[in-house]
């Protein structure tokens, strides 16, 4: 097998029928998990934010309402599908799936567990570990706006239009962003591979959530990286892609029926997606401590623990994301465009470049405490003379006048 | 925390009791006037209180109120008196539930519960007639099918009646004024209708 896919020990050896079944299993399962984990995440976010709110929340379907998701699924599942007369059919019919897509292959690079054995196979938690990993993602979440794009040009009316536009404007603002961020772990970890990232922020003692997790390192990248991609993913305070009050319901107005779910689940997808793609660049991943006591070879050990891990930090972040919801009133669009524009793309460029001079100081074993300051400062300076060069609000009133 | 401390808000909720109540599961007493669907009443012996004098559907302002009189079978009596109600019909797709008819009524006859919560599919259910209307022998409102009450609920049919009634006046405080009824006997008076305010006016 060519290096592209041969990072993973199963695809190492000759490709039997045994290795082709371990890699359906785990695409069947990534699968699963990702459609489960949306339904459980839309009964959750409404649960959590109806608690935020002092409501009781859906409560009929199921026990504490858990059901709620697949009824409405159903739902929508056999309601009549409409096609305004002004669409764009084909393009129509194409672009919820093109929003769904993405969202599916960014999990499949994801480590969900460590490295364990399947039918005598040794092998890693995640669907397909590409030397690429982090291009990839990069590369999905660009294409998750054409779904959104197309769905709105295509729908042939103006509201979804008006939706779609703003849609890729900010997804194109906040790619920038997005991006700059994961090249500061790119930096600090010196690899693509979502494995080898992960495999660096390993578990050896208690301290290890700080010294060997990217998030303190860079965690002003992982700040940008969690801004960013609540924009991405068309999250409030950033949900100006469907803000009702002005845009009906956004690029999805004219959709009907499961088109129409399968934009939400796409949303929801994107979420989860990302919390884990934040866990796996900033978090550790699976990464996290076993339980002593048991063997380290163990089930429990090698199996459980990561899965455990990884699930509780996709989970917090998750919380995170909702409880933001439930606190942020949506940005306005201009404040939303200053935002992306005149502080993230600027601060994630120089924080890429005070990751790497700190990087090359510790390899060319340079003073490390000199060359932080001075990093630190010259990117301070640089940020000051950028925001000094910026137009104010008033300023730009002035001229234009 | 300045403007972070939105988050603190959303957050404080989540701890906090919730006011909803689990409605068809769950229902809150309801106060004492509320006007619901109507019965018509009986005396203890079971003879119905209703005359058929008709003065219910002249007051009636939405003119759901259908009544006919008949002279009562002298072998067999269905009221007291010497007419009752023959023919009694209230459209509930008209009724305003003001309770005119309860205070134009001279025998207590007609009086309203608490029952409102009704979800019936044509125009004849609408229509109730006499035998719906009537309470049954343990002088419960009958219960329709399209009906969603739960059992205590038609405790109190004539509440509103007897508070609208003239022993509702302050000058009759705690004197009972009306008569009895099939099932309850003679209903207790109201009691803090009048909280005791000093040089209040009758």
């Amino acid at each position: 097998m060519s290096t592209l896919v041969a990072i993973d020990p199963l695809l190492t050896g000759d490709v039997t029928w045994s290795v082709f079944l371990v890699v359906l299993i785990k695409v069947v399962v990534a699968f699963v998990i990702l459609l489960v984990a949306v339904m459980l995440y839309i009964w959750a976010m409404r649960k959590v934010i109806a608690d935020m709110q002092n409501r009781i929340g859906p409560n009929r379907a199921g026990p504490y309402g858990v059901l709620q998701t697949l009824a409405d699924g159903i739902k929508l599942f056999f309601k009549e599908q409409s096609i305004p007369d002004s669409a764009d059919r084909p393009v129509f019919r194409l672009a919820p799936y093109l929003s769904i897509m993405p969202a599916f292959l960014m999990f499949c690079v994801v480590p969900i567990g460590g490295t364990v054995s399947i039918l005598g196979h040794v092998t890693y938690l995640q669907v397909f570990d590409p030397p690429i990993g982090a291009l990839f993602i990069l590369a999905m979440s660009g294409l998750g706006v054409y779904g959104v794009m197309l769905a709105g040009w295509s729908s042939g009316s103006k509201y979804p239009l008006l939706g779609s536009v703003r849609a890729s404007a900010q997804l194109l603002s906040y790619e920038a962003a997005f991006g700059l961020a994961i090249l500061g772990v790119l930096v600090l970890a010196g690899s693509l591979s979502t494995h080898e990232i992960v495999a660096q922020q390993h578990w050896t003692n208690a301290w290890s959530f700080a010294t060997h997790w990217f998030w303190l390192k860079s965690f002003v990248a992982f700040a940008i990286f969690l801004i960013a991609a609540t924009a991405e993913t068309n999250h409030p305070p950033f949900d100006l892609v469907e803000a009702e009050q002005e845009l009906v319901g956004g690029f999805n107005t004219e959709y009907t029926g499961i088109r129409f779910a399968i934009f939400f689940l796409a949303e929801f997808m994107n979420v989860i997606t990302m919390s884990a793609i934040a866990v796996t660049l900033f978090l550790g991943g699976p990464s996290g401590p076993g339980l002593g006591f048991l063997s380290s070879t163990g089930t429990v050990n090698v199996w459980l623990m990561p899965i455990f891990w990884f699930t509780i930090k996709v989970l917090a972040l998750l919380f995170a994301t909702v409880w933001v919801r439930a606190s942020l009133p949506r940005m306005r669009y201009d404040r939303l465009m200053s935002l992306g524009w005149k502080w993230l793309i600027e601060i994630a460029i120089l924080w890429v470049l005070v990751t790497v001079t700190l990087q090359v100081a510790s390899d060319a074993n340079w003073n490390r405490p000199l060359s932080a300051v001075i990093a630190v400062g010259a990117a301070v300076i640089a940020y000051g003379v950028l925001f000094a060069a910026m137009p104010k609000a008033h300023e730009t009133i002035e001229e234009i006048r | 925390m300045g403007r972070f401390s939105g988050f603190l808000v959303t957050l404080r909720q989540m701890g906090r009791p919730r006011l909803t109540t689990q409605y068809p599961k769950v229902k809150h007493d309801k106060p004492a006037r509320v006007h619901g669907r109507h019965v018509l009443n009986r005396y203890e012996d079971g003879m119905e209180k209703c005359i058929g004098c008709e003065l219910c559907a002249g007051v009636c302002p939405a003119r759901c109120i259908y009544v006919r009189g008949a002279d009562n079978p002298v072998d067999d009596p269905v009221s007291p008196g010497e007419r009752y109600g023959f023919v009694y019909e209230i459209n509930y797709l008209r009724c305003i539930h003001c309770d005119l008819c309860v205070e134009a009524c001279p025998t207590e006859a007609i009086t309203e519960t608490k029952l409102f919560e009704f979800s019936f599919t044509n125009r004849a259910d609408a229509i109730y007639t006499k035998n719906e209307l009537v309470v049954d022998d343990d002088g419960r409102a009958r219960r329709m099918p399209w009906e969603l009450w739960l059992g205590g609920e038609d405790d109190h049919t004539s509440e509103w009646m007897r508070a609208t009634s003239p022993s509702g006046s302050r000058a009759y405080e705690n004197r009972v004024n009306w008569s009895g009824e099939l099932g309850f006997g003679v209903r207790p008076p109201e009691h803090g209708q009048f909280p005791a305010a000093e040089g209040e006016e009758k």
